[in-house]
């Protein structure tokens, strides 16, 4: 590694905050699983079939609309985190790149409120 | 654990394998082929992936499936809880279709969805707890692949028999 790491000298490559994002991908990864499990819990707790006012209902709480909205903020981070990983190891261009994590991002984004809104709608 | 997390394209797939197998370097060892500058044509059909090769690419293209087919997700998730008439139209999509796309695509669409999130969830599982209790060994890299293989494989078989109403 160059001594100068600065100005036109700076790398400006690669993450270089892995720790962060190595967590956060961990930790939005346990809230994600409980909630999946807390979800199926309740699907299969239901007595009789599940039809439109059931399932609805399981998402009509409002601790379960909280759970759901950090939920879908942390699966906005963690598959920002994952796609970026595989940008940066399989292309290598840097305008390439950029363009793809401009898109991911407005893609992300863009999902994450259409489900916001769908959730609190109810 | 940082760099395993870090570093996943497939030189390292590659070279791990080696890194496992070194332990057994033998006169025998020496002859295997060398991977350098691998060719995704030429050298990936004949190279024998370890299972936990396996698990880990899949990881990584079930969690690129899963980015592409969000909005799917997010449509039926909208659909399903809006109202009666949506969640009509929701399950309608997969009896009759929409427009000209027949129901049975988007069967298909939502297995491959199952199959991404079994796999993705258990592969993750797997990633945590060898994280959390420092399982790094070579055996239980293998077993810990193979159950991750067989049990996401196995749910969505169930659940594929389940969708296209076998039982």
């Amino acid at each position: 590694m160059s001594s100068v790491n600065y100005g036109s000298k700076r790398i400006v490559t690669g993450a270089g905050y892995g720790f962060r994002d190595w967590l956060a991908q961990r930790v939005t990864a346990i809230l994600m699983a409980l909630f999946t499990v807390v979800l199926l819990a309740q699907v299969i707790f239901t007595s009789g079939p599940i039809g439109y006012e059931e399932w609805a209902g399981i998402f009509a709480a409002q601790w379960m609309k909280v759970l759901t909205f950090a939920v879908i903020i942390a699966l906005l981070y963690h598959v920002w985190v994952g796609m970026r990983d595989i940008w940066m190891d399989y292309v290598k261009p840097l305008a390439l790149r950029l363009a793809l994590h401009v898109f991911t991002l407005v893609w992300l984004v863009g999902c994450a409120g259409w489900a916001v809104q769908a959730l609190w709608r109810l | 654990m940082l760099r395993c997390n870090r570093i996943h394209r497939f030189v390292i797939h590659f070279t791990n394998a080696f890194i496992l197998e070194s332990t057994h370097m033998t006169e025998l060892a020496r002859k295997r082929p060398e991977f350098r500058n691998i060719n995704a044509l030429k050298d990936l059909p004949t190279y024998r992936l370890p299972a936990a090769g396996i698990v880990s690419i899949l990881h990584r293209i079930s969690g690129f499936l899963m980015f592409l087919l969000m909005p799917l997700f997010i449509w039926m998730f909208d659909n399903s809880i809006t109202s009666e008439i949506s969640f009509a139209k929701f399950t309608a999509a997969f009896e009759i279709g929409v427009g000209f796309v027949p129901g049975w695509f988007f069967k298909l669409l939502a297995l491959a969805l199952i199959w991404a999130y079994l796999h993705h969830f258990i592969a993750g599982m797997r990633h945590i707890y060898m994280d959390a209790f420092h399982a790094v060994s070579k055996e239980f890299g293998k077993s810990s692949a193979v159950v991750t293989l067989v049990l996401s494989l196995g749910l969505t078989a169930v659940l594929a028999a389940k969708l296209f109403g076998l039982y």
